[in-house]
């Protein structure tokens, strides 16, 4: 008996050893392998900082030690019209987004109203139109209606990156609300739009928060329409100026790349903030209904 | 069930008020319609309406004239032909295919390989997964134009530490040569599509049943084969939704080219998507742009047909 104990004792502490090895080991494999994916996202902070003259170098160099400021003082001055135009469309779209989503997702997911399966096959098929299609005729009726380079062109233009992706997301948040809480404000006297505005939508707020971030952030990040839709510099988003900063002064690399830390200022904030709900995102656009 | 109990909840309480409660429930069920109509006035005038100009432009002689006497001539497929006699268009077509075919590899095998990696408990975990994500939430114009600057070729990083490796000897000329251009864009998007694979497998991985797993390694099954016998033939469906979603996107990247080489040098990096971009906005030959759009419409409803079934299949047995 004592002897089992005797022989089994030093073979469980080497099973805990190696095991709290091996989760240190994955631990460091881990950050190994975060390290490689978001090394250009480090070089390019690298980069907004280097003065001219390191940024033609023949070595890389690895640190700001002789950093400047220099890249993000030329942002402010070139850019900040675009960034202007940017938050402005991506608010914009943000407002249509939830406008057309939210109604529809809690039609769908509360209401029961008729036709909702062809409705989610509907916004299924409407994300995997080309992007390139959309642009081409949106570009064609945007020039009859006469607004090309006007704010509510990309608006309406990215509001199509949204409006599908939103309403499924808000849709698989409002599944999960209790039928109780509207049963309860429908005896209370309060009609749908009321149940809607006062009791769903605040309990759903993740859900909410989820769909306008990321409907933010896709009108953020678009190119396609803002290349297309704008052809007068002063009315073009931050993604066209960067595009247009390249093809102008190739020099300039630490403005480029300081346009682009603030541009991926939204993205940083949006991990921090919904951290949880991205992944989901991602997921239930993709692969649930 | 969960769903299934609360749909059919609120209908009891409704059926013993009224008189008629079936037709009751009917108006109720149109009157709450108005919640959706906004949404399919949205699809007919965004979705529909704008891809049925487009298959319409294709037929037509729609050049930047048309903008200014509002008439565009049906041509018939004289767009179509004018595509496919383009000495280019053979290229474009196959660095579609390899760029398509080479990011869909890369990205499925690398995203599989930190899916299953991340199966793991380790410390920082949680932290290191949503990490990973930053690539794919990044607008792609400023991904591109980190890789493009990393990719140049005496002061870009990349050449710099290959050289410093001694790996080679001459800096690689990734943008400006024929035949690399498209390695290099096909590079940088297998980069930006890593997190979106690994984040679906990773959700495909915990949702198989674990009891197989510790019935396998009962029998003596090694990681290996537990990989290779159970993991991947479970996996099919989620693989399956994740290639051809992954396809459908891969087909309409527009920015990661145009950022990192304009589908240059010497169009040796254009794809079907950056092609109709320059025959529409740079050429302003709108209908053969358009007639390349809807070739890529084809594409599209191909796989997304394959997509739908794989996710209704995939659906099945959780209803």
């Amino acid at each position: 008996m004592s002897t089992v104990i005797r022989s089994a004792a030093p073979g469980r502490h080497r099973a805990r050893l190696s095991k709290r090895a091996r989760a240190t080991l994955g631990t460091g494999v881990g950050l190994v392998i975060v390290a490689v994916m978001l090394f250009p996202l480090y070089w390019m902070l690298d980069a907004s900082l280097l003065r001219p003259q390191d940024l033609v170098s023949r070595t890389p160099i690895w640190f700001p030690l002789h950093g400047t400021v220099a890249g993000y003082r030329n942002v402010l001055s070139s850019q900040g019209g675009h960034l202007l135009v940017s938050l402005v469309v991506s608010l914009g779209t943000m407002a249509v987004t939830l406008l057309v989503a939210g109604p529809a997702a809690y039609g769908m997911a509360k209401l029961r109203v008729p036709g909702r399966r062809p409705l989610q096959f509907a916004l299924l098929v409407a994300q995997m139109i080309p992007g390139i299609v959309m642009a081409n005729s949106l570009y064609v009726i945007a020039n009859r209606l006469g607004l090309i380079n006007s704010p509510l062109a990309l608006i309406l233009a990215d509001s199509t990156l949204c409006v599908p992706f939103a309403t499924l997301i808000l849709h698989s948040f409002l599944r999960g609300v209790p039928d109780e809480l509207s049963e309860a404000a429908a005896i209370d006297g309060a009609s749908r739009l009321r149940t809607y505005l006062s009791v769903i939508l605040p309990v759903a707020r993740n859900g909410v928060i989820t769909a306008a971030l990321f409907s933010f952030l896709f009108a953020w990040a678009d190119f396609l329409f803002a290349v297309t839709l704008t052809t007068q510099d002063n009315r073009a988003p931050v993604t066209v100026g960067i595009y247009r900063f390249i093809g102008a002064n190739l020099t300039d690399w630490n403005s480029v790349m300081a346009t682009g830390v603030i541009a991926s200022i939204p993205a940083a904030v949006l991990l921090v903030v919904a951290q949880r709900y991205v992944a989901a995102g991602i997921g239930s656009a993709a692969v649930k209904d | 069930m969960a769903a299934m109990l609360s749909e059919t909840a609120p209908v009891a309480p409704a059926a013993g008020a009224g008189a008629h409660p079936v037709r009751g429930r009917r108006r109720t069920a149109w009157r709450a319609a108005g919640f959706v109509v906004p949404v399919w006035v949205y699809i007919l005038c965004f979705y529909v309406y704008p891809l049925v100009s487009n298959v319409r432009m294709g037929f037509q002689d729609y050049t930047v004239s048309s903008f200014y006497t509002g008439s565009a001539p049906y041509i018939g497929f004289a767009n179509y032909l004018a595509v496919w006699r383009d000495p280019q268009f053979a290229r474009i077509v196959v660095n579609t295919v390899l760029f398509t075919a080479g990011s869909l590899v890369f990205q499925f095998g690398i995203g599989l390989a930190l899916a299953v990696f991340f199966r793991r408990a380790f410390p920082l975990n949680g932290v290191l997964r949503s990490l990973l994500l930053v690539p794919w939430l990044l607008p792609l114009v400023v991904s591109g134009t980190v890789w493009r600057w990393m990719l140049y070729y005496d002061s870009g990083v990349i050449n710099q530490t290959l050289l410093h490796l001694h790996l080679i000897s001459q800096p690689i000329p990734w943008l400006v040569s024929t035949k690399l251009a498209l390695v290099a864009v096909t590079l940088v998007n297998i980069w930006v599509g890593i997190p979106f694979n690994m984040v679906i497998l990773y959700g495909g991985l915990q949702a198989l049943p674990q009891q197989v797993y510790e019935a396998a390694a009962i029998d003596g099954a090694g990681a290996w084969q537990r990989f290779t016998k159970i993991t991947l033939p479970l996996l099919r469906p989620v693989t399956l939704v994740v290639l051809t979603l992954g396809l459908i996107y891969t087909v309409k990247v527009f920015d990661v080219i145009m950022l990192v080489t304009q589908g240059g040098p010497a169009n040796s990096s254009q794809t079907l998507t950056t092609y109709a971009y320059d025959l529409s906005f740079q050429q302003l030959s709108f209908g053969q742009g358009a007639a390349v759009g809807n070739l890529l419409i084809l594409v599209a409803i191909v796989f997304a047909g394959i997509y739908l079934r794989a996710v209704r299949d995939q659906e099945g047995p959780n209803r």
